[in-house]
């Protein structure tokens, strides 16, 4: 197989980190659908999703085979861009103190109380359940189908790669979910974030770059340049934050 | 249909949060696939003016939100 490590390192590390950071999300709802309505519709609610995107997957992957790889490269590369230029945006802000950072275990104590206050069903289809945990699912994992498709399809034999990395995150996240019983709060989601928003955007620029048909120096090698490119702007952007909310006496 | 518009807007927040941020970013890219080509610049330059520009539209970005209460 003629892989490039230069793609394949930053396309694994993408899809691995987040898939995690969407997976730890959906547990967190699933487990509490499971905790308060029981665990039957909670697991249908998944599984159900999990086909869905299974089958989105298996309909998407071969059609973006057949398109030519320059505008590939320019609708994945956009895509892929304003996806992670999105995380990165939202993790500076984050580490900024401009916006609130993601509190798993806010989110879990709110939706089990709101699914408390919910009538159960007595032996009957738990339709709350099932929906809840469906529409997470779903949601987390289109994000996550979409990252493994966007990234595995810019390059050469990097689907593969990139579902692994996927898969990886899932078997973390299920394993660590069965041992804990409770939601990973410990998971530090926004630093994640901000990893995964830099190995994106690098990509993203990247591919985008070679769509409109600049020749990068260095060829594969500027994708860690841009990487660092991209870390060093979002450092300066914290610090130039945080001053600012201080001068606003916003803090 | 229900059903669609909520898919349609789930898909359309995936990758915009800030739709002059990502109408920026998308702007710069059109900008630059048009007026690059007309001028001669060395190649390696093309990439450079590209990230350049994603930068500046990033921390533009930031310290725009950084400013609101």
């Amino acid at each position: 197989m003629l892989v490039s490590w230069t793609h394949v390192g930053p396309t694994v590390t993408a899809a691995f980190l987040a898939s995690l950071v969407e997976f730890v999300e959906a547990l967190t709802v699933v487990l509490a659908v499971a905790v308060v309505r029981g665990w039957r519709g909670a697991l249908l609610g998944c599984a159900a999703a999990l086909l869905l995107l299974s089958g989105v997957v298996a309909v998407l992957g071969p059609a973006l085979a057949r398109i030519p790889l320059r505008s590939v490269q320019l609708a994945v590369g956009t895509l892929l861009l304003l996806f992670g230029m999105r995380w990165l945006r939202k993790a500076i802000l984050r580490a900024a103190g401009v916006i609130a950072v993601h509190d798993e275990r806010l989110i879990y104590a709110e939706r089990t109380q709101a699914l408390r206050q919910l009538v159960v069903p007595r032996g009957s289809w738990d339709k709350v359940a099932f929906t809840t945990a469906f529409n997470i699912t779903a949601l987390e994992g289109t994000e996550v189908v979409f990252i493994v498709t966007a990234i595995g399809s810019s390059g050469a034999n990097l689907l593969l790669p990139a579902s692994l990395g996927a898969l990886a995150a899932l078997g973390v996240v299920v394993t660590l979910g069965l041992l804990v019983h409770r939601p990973l709060s410990r998971i530090p989601e926004n630093l994640l974030k901000l990893v995964v928003g830099l190995v994106l955007s690098a990509l993203g620029t990247f591919w985008v770059g070679e769509a409109l048909g600049f020749a990068w120096p260095g060829a594969d090698w500027t994708i860690l340049g841009l990487i660092a490119g991209y870390l060093a702007a979002a450092l300066i952007s914290v610090a130039m934050c945080s001053r600012l909310r201080s001068a606003l006496g916003t803090h | 249909m229900q059903w669609l518009k909520g898919l349609g807007a789930t898909l359309y927040r995936l990758f915009v949060e800030d739709s002059s941020f990502a109408a920026e970013i998308v702007l710069w890219m059109l900008i630059l696939g048009w007026l690059l080509p007309r001028f001669t610049i060395p190649d390696w330059r093309r990439g450079g003016i590209l990230f350049v520009g994603l930068i500046a539209i990033l921390v533009e970005s930031v310290l725009r939100r950084a400013r609101q209460r």
